[in-house]
């Protein structure tokens, strides 16, 4: 459906004369499918928001290309804009921010319908307007309909913002952090409910999401990225059962875990994986570290990742991981094997 | 209702066989603590006679979604609570080093500045915006503790503030750093250092971690156990997340509307939940490791603290209601077997009102 290569965004920072850029993201490559759910994992400052937005043409890219259907995406002017927006919506993260409060749900939801489904009235809009509320299990209508943002709880707030997004029938629904902002005790009635759209109406969902247990949960595919790059992608359940960059194991071992089931991964208990990942934070995107951008807090890098960006390596069937580790180079590193900055043996392989 | 339970500070005892409790001393305890927001005819009951004890030495988890009370249960304990909320009942006994135990709710205004940080300090929420990002944060350490250790040295203090930067896996030379040089997980160490900075006995973290990413926030976390082992503090680690505090919190206590529902050793909870909330609430969270499971979550909305329904404010959501559940509010009573060290506030356990438990509470 909606495919992305080679997505790159820089935001220029500083004053006059400094030419700095942030790399908010670099050279992501994405793939939507219809009626799948694709995670994009990261944690803040990752940049997953900024490939939401520039899925959306919300930001103009820096470089890279957007495919949909085929056909390259990019829109100018307001038409093809309105255009690409018909297919392409997107949910925000507070639906106490994206409602507007002084309008009710009926003006809200009208709004869109009449922008993208032409100028219904009467009862065609009234069966509209139900139609679309009720897809989002809000029921009865007529209760919910008349209301203000401000009446309604953040679990209905956030329906009737995908509410508003349905109304333009779109093949491609980004959800960035949909649940994010909402009551635990509810938040799985909205993955629910996405899954419910995704499987009725085959809507391909992108879910930009920290939590990689929601993922697991929602998604059919996973991508996590980490400073602006996709370290290893995956379906769901491989990625989180058996991950394969040192990244990836991190985040999966730092994960709240109450059964403590002494699952193992990689061959490592998830304690013996925290305290082999050096503590330390993102690097900075103004100046990102040279080579594999993860090298800096991972135990096994040796000089070559330092020295040069890996590619995705194949890791299994439909996984991919950005790590030396699996290539076939002579110097690459082994997972496992501690360096603490000398290279790694040549001959063990991983 | 004085509850009281008891539990060993080593978590090991507990667990192994939960056999009677020995130290089990308690450091601060809250009885029937009301809150009500608002100050006209009609105010809001945000807490309803919450009771609650931390015993020395404890990590004791408060969890429950956002507005259910668990925030200004911990700021009404420290009467930090700002206008319009407004203390109606009850006493928060704290209990000092040495033995005397002062009621903090009827302390005269001197007496509670002395008490603070010293014996309770709390970790807020957002980080940022509990610095002031004019001040480099070594000033801001030095402050607190010059203000409470009037006759020490500014060098003095300064040592001692590199020393808790220390503590907190900061290097030293980051005093000098002003808060906006430093990362979300530094500035919250920062804070943890700053709160530790006068030893104090009971250290409130309300929602810690609830910026910072899942590696960060074991980091610290990990960090907080480690010192309370070291130095011997107690902890009430507030927050939304049960499978968190299922892992660090030694006891973990429940609310909901205002009130405690369910309160008991971790594991317990977690393995064997007695209420049909907490059930919920620990359903709420899919599972990154074991089999995958289909998940609800739980039906309907949080309530609205203002119109509470007559009888148990769960009820509206509950899946076991009946009408008694509609009609009388429940308190806080002992389970349905009468187990060691639980609580739960629930007619299912009443066995006049249900011959049987649901099986899922059962366990």
């Amino acid at each position: 459906m909606l495919v992305a290569t080679g997505l790159t965004k820089h935001f220029p920072v500083g004053g006059v004369g400094v030419r700095k850029v942030v790399h908010a993201v670099d050279g992501v490559d994405l793939e939507l499918r219809r009626g799948s759910v694709l995670a994009v994992v990261g944690e803040s400052g990752s940049g997953k928001s900024t490939v939401a937005r520039l899925l959306a043409q919300l930001l103009p890219l820096t470089a890279g290309q957007v495919l949909l259907d085929g056909h390259d995406a990019r829109v100018r002017g307001r038409k093809a804009f309105r255009r690409y927006v018909k297919r392409v919506q997107m949910i925000f993260q507070d639906p106490f921010g994206s409602l507007n409060p002084v309008h009710t749900v009926r003006y809200i939801l009208t709004r869109s319908v009449r922008i993208h489904r032409g100028r219904l009235r009467g009862a065609e809009l009234e069966a509209a307007l139900t139609e679309l509320l009720e897809r989002v299990h809000l029921t009865p209508a007529e209760r919910y309909v008349d209301s203000y943002p401000h009446e309604l709880s953040g679990g209905q707030r956030q329906r009737v913002a995908i509410a508003r997004a349905l109304a333009a029938d779109p093949e491609v629904l980004l959800a960035d952090e949909p649940i994010s902002m909402l009551d635990v005790s509810i938040r799985l009635g909205i993955l629910n409910l996405l899954q419910d759209l995704r499987d009725r109406l085959g809507i391909a969902i992108l879910y930009i999401t920290h939590d990689i247990a929601s993922a697991r949960y929602f998604a059919d595919r996973t991508t996590v990225l980490y400073a602006g790059r996709v370290m290893e992608t995956g379906d769901s359940e491989s990625v989180t059962q058996d991950p394969k960059h040192p990244y990836t194991r991190l985040l999966v071992a730092s994960a709240p875990d109450p059964d403590d089931l002494g699952g193992t991964v990689g061959g490592l208990t998830a304690g013996e994986v925290r305290e082999s990942g050096i503590g330390g934070e993102p690097p900075s995107l103004i100046d990102p570290p040279p080579g594999c951008r993860f090298h800096p807090r991972c135990p096994f890098a040796v000089d070559l990742c330092r020295r040069e960006v890996p590619d995705l390596f194949d890791v299994g069937a439909g996984r991919t991981a950005a790590c030396w580790a699996y290539s076939d180079r002579g110097d690459r590193p082994v997972i496992g094997q501690r360096t603490t900055g000398v290279r790694a043996d040549e001959e063990a392989a991983p | 209702m004085s509850a009281s339970i008891t539990t060993t500070a080593e978590r090991g005892a507990v667990r192994e066989g939960g056999r009677p409790s020995s130290g089990g001393e308690p450091v601060l305890e809250i009885r029937d603590l009301s809150v009500d927001y608002g100050y006209g005819d009609d105010p809001t009951h945000v807490l309803r006679k919450v009771s609650l004890t931390l015993n020395r030495g404890e990590v004791l988890g408060l969890a429950g979604e956002s507005g259910c009370g668990k925030s200004t249960l911990a700021y009404a304990a420290t009467r930090l609570l700002a206008p319009p909320g407004l203390i109606t009942s009850g006493e928060v006994w704290l209990t000092g080093r040495d033995g005397t135990r002062a009621d903090l709710l009827r302390l005269s205004d001197r007496e509670l500045r002395s008490t603070r940080w010293q014996d309770i300090a709390i970790v807020f929420q957002g980080a940022m915006s509990s610095l002031n990002p004019v001040y480099r944060i070594g000033r801001q350490i030095v402050d607190g503790i010059l203000a409470h250790r009037p006759g020490l040295s500014r060098s003095a203090a300064a040592e001692r503030a590199a020393e808790l930067l220390e503590l907190v896996g900061i290097p030293a030379d980051r005093l000098r750093s002003y808060p906006h040089q430093l990362s979300g997980g530094m500035r919250q160490r920062v804070m943890i250092a700053m709160a530790l900075a006068l030893e104090p006995q009971v250290l409130i973290m309300d929602e810690p971690t609830t910026a910072l990413d899942v590696v960060m926030q074991r980091q610290i976390l990990e960090q907080v156990m480690e010192l309370r082992d070291r130095l011997g503090f107690s902890v009430v680690l507030i927050t939304h997340d049960v499978s968190l505090l299922v892992e660090v919190a030694d006891r973990i206590a429940i609310m909901y509307a205002g009130e405690i529902v369910e309160q008991a050793d971790a594991g317990d909870v977690y393995r064997r939940p007695r209420h049909p909330y907490a059930h919920g609430l620990l359903g709420s969270f899919p599972p990154l490791h074991g089999p995958r499971r289909e998940l609800s979550g739980i039906p309907g909305s949080p309530p609205d603290l203002s119109r509470l329904p007559q009888g148990c404010p769960f009820a509206p959501r509950c899946p076991h209601a009946t009408d008694v559940c509609r009609e009388a509010r429940p308190v806080l009573g002992t389970t349905r077997s009468a187990e060691h060290g639980r609580l739960v506030s629930c007619h299912l356990h009443d066995p006049e009102l249900r011959d049987v438990l649901p099986a899922e509470l059962a366990r």
